[in-house]
């Protein structure tokens, strides 16, 4: 049996946390609201489409007309803002989601089964830990081509390992509890003790353990886009705003970059705060 | 919690243990461990090639037509590119040469520059090398104080200060950073350049001051905050309260017996750095326009130079692996502890 190594997951969930007084929770969850809102709901909010030009106001800085002021080519701003809400928040969704599903699968299987199969799968998941989700999602973009797609797909197969050592984890510690050798008296199989009465006492942990990746995965997918390989323009996207609003950097045109970057910080800040809450109010210890 | 005499002794067994004197270092079994570790490095770096190596298979379609992606498939071409992967041959064979090539540090020929990739690497390598390590100095060095400061002011104002900061720094990525840091210290102030990495050693540093403080932000958060916690762990411990009501000076214990047995975590934390920082990179040096290795990583997947991105990704895999075996094979040189622990297991 290999000792398991701590993974930065599990250092980053033992580290401190600020307990979020209620105010600060709230701030958190309204920012959340109100960019998922406006992601649904863009062509409805936004004052103006996020690729209209206005070759009179360009790089101009907020006015009535553009509460946020224009880029360089003169496009508003806060609509593009909004509209970026969409690929910004989708993507992440989708990793967590997706690498949820394949690490908890994984990890019930890993930690249920024991034995040469823990083995094999602890054996991947260190090859895979040694793949940083965004050298894996470069790499997907290299092999795919560019969007959102290849790179969610390659950040769910490199988040799944820490949902998965977590899962695992858990359910070695579910295990050995009563409750499991009393469904298995009454002649209960071990798939279906495993599927239908541990799985769901261990989702709640490792589903808020999996909401705190939101935000890294949030930056890091902005931050491929930011490189030109995520999602491409015209589509209005904040890591794409950025990469667009560079050259105007040194010109002194700062609010095209600015904006967009307020926007990851805020939603990352808010994700990251509302996770914390949500694994406190959920407690359960995290075994090493 | 009573100091009765046996509490003493497993203190001055802690202390003991703390004294490197008493650990033996070649035994056997220790020899066995690094062998241990040393087979599983090797393991896990060819289990990783072969997913480098064969991810190529995972694309539909024909590999030459892959290869050849934005460029004329002229005939000469084509048969150029098939002799030189040996694309017609079995593809178990194709990765055998290759990871003969990779081992001695060839990885074919790049597409774009018609060199080899080993040349295009080693040209790049430096700036990002100096990057690298500029921002795990800044990290070594902000992290760990404003981790000690937290612990050691728990609970109080100080203490509660920091780790807003460093909550509040988590969320900045490396890109916000590099944008805002050129906006006030390159653009409004002129403190820095904002382009380029300078030549000659002197200079290359003046010009990297900044991309190295955006590289660093997120990773200082890490270490101060695994700093804190491992910290106050310690200073919660018998041994240490025994230290400090035997009269031991304040900073003795805490250098001796608090810093020293938190450093085991830390440790574990900054070989996981090694791989963050290499691929952060990639970000940083394309916000500041610097010729690395991350810059060329991302020009290769835009001009589709497969076989540069794949000895890129092997480089930053390998340099991850190897960074976590030399700290997993220190650990008991470090602390002793954890080789007793191995060895009871």
């Amino acid at each position: 049996m290999t000792t398991p190594t701590p993974t930065l997951a599990v250092e980053v969930m033992r580290a401190p946390r600020l307990r979020p007084a209620g105010i600060t929770f709230g701030i958190a969850l309204g920012i959340v609201s109100v960019m998922t809102l406006a992601a649904i709901f863009a062509p409805f909010i936004a004052p103006y489409p996020p690729d209209q030009l206005d070759f009179a106001a360009v790089n101009a800085g907020p006015s009535a007309a553009h509460w946020l002021g224009t880029d360089a080519l003169g496009r508003d701003l806060l609509s593009r803002l909004i509209y970026g809400a969409r690929t910004a928040l989708l993507g992440p969704l989708l990793v967590v989601i997706g690498s949820t599903i394949i690490g908890m699968l994984l990890g019930l299987l890993a930690g249920w089964r024991g034995g040469w199969i823990d083995s094999v799968l602890g054996r991947v998941f260190d090859v895979l830990f040694a793949f940083p989700s965004l050298l894996l999602a470069i790499m997907a973009v290299a092999l795919f081509g560019k969007g959102l797609i290849a790179p969610v797909i390659a950040m769910s197969i490199a988040y799944a390992p820490f949902v998965a050592r977590l899962t695992r984890a858990l359910v070695k510690a579910e295990r050995t509890r009563p409750y499991v050798s009393a469904y298995r008296v009454q002649g209960f199989s071990g798939p279906w003790i495993a599927l239908r009465r541990v799985l769901p006492n261990v989702t709640p942990i490792v589903g808020a353990q999996s909401t705190l990746n939101f935000g890294y995965v949030l930056a890091e997918l902005a931050g491929l886009s930011f490189l030109g390989l995520g999602v491409q323009p015209p589509t209005p996207d904040w890591g794409a705003m950025i990469n667009e609003a560079q050259p105007g950097i040194v010109g002194g045109f700062f609010l095209p970059a600015i904006v967009p970057a307020v926007a990851v910080v805020l939603v990352v800040v808010a994700v990251n705060i509302i996770g914390e809450e949500l694994s406190e109010r959920i407690g359960g210890e995290i075994p090493a | 919690m009573a100091l009765d005499s046996s509490t003493v002794a497993v203190a001055a067994q802690n202390a003991a243990a703390a004294n490197p004197r008493f650990g033996g270092r070649f035994t056997a079994a220790g020899l066995r461990r690094v062998a241990g570790k040393l087979g599983s490095l090797v393991l896990t770096l060819f289990l990783a090639s072969l997913l480098v190596f064969f991810s190529r298979f995972l694309v539909p379609g024909d590999p030459v037509t892959f290869l050849l992606r934005g460029r004329k498939p002229s005939p000469e071409a084509i048969a150029q590119v098939t002799e030189q992967y040996g694309l017609d041959l079995p593809p178990w064979q194709q990765y055998l040469n290759w990871l003969v090539g990779a081992v001695q540090g060839d990885f074919g020929r790049s597409l774009q520059y018609r060199q080899d990739v080993s040349t295009v690497l080693g040209e790049r390598l430096p700036v990002t090398l100096m990057l690298v390590v500029m921002a795990g100095l800044l990290i070594a060095i902000v992290g760990l104080s404003a981790g000690i400061v937290a612990a050691l002011n728990r609970g109080k104002a100080l203490d509660r200060f920091t780790l807003i900061g460093l909550t509040m720094l988590s969320a900045v990525p490396s890109f916000v950073g590099s944008i805002v840091l050129i906006a006030i210290f390159a653009v409004q102030l002129g403190w820095f350049p904002t382009f380029g990495s300078g030549e000659g050693f002197g200079d290359m540093v003046y010009h990297l001051v900044l991309p190295s403080i955006a590289l660093a932000i997120v990773f200082v958060v890490l270490v101060g905050k695994v700093t804190r916690s491992s910290m106050v762990e310690q200073l919660d411990r018998e041994h240490v309260e025994v230290a400090i009501s035997r009269g031991l000076k304040r900073g003795t214990v805490i250098r001796r017996h608090v810093f020293r047995n938190a450093l085991g975590p830390i440790l574990t934390v900054s070989g996981i750095l090694v791989a963050g920082l290499l691929v952060a990179s990639t970000i940083v040096e394309a916000a500041f326009g610097l010729a690395g290795m991350g810059s060329l990583l991302v020009q290769s997947v835009d001009r589709l130079d497969f076989p540069v991105v794949q000895a890129i990704v092997m480089f930053v895999v390998t340099a991850f692996v190897v960074v976590n075996a030399i700290i997993d094979i220190a650990e008991p040189w470090i602390d002793p502890r954890s080789a007793a622990g191995a060895a009871a297991r």
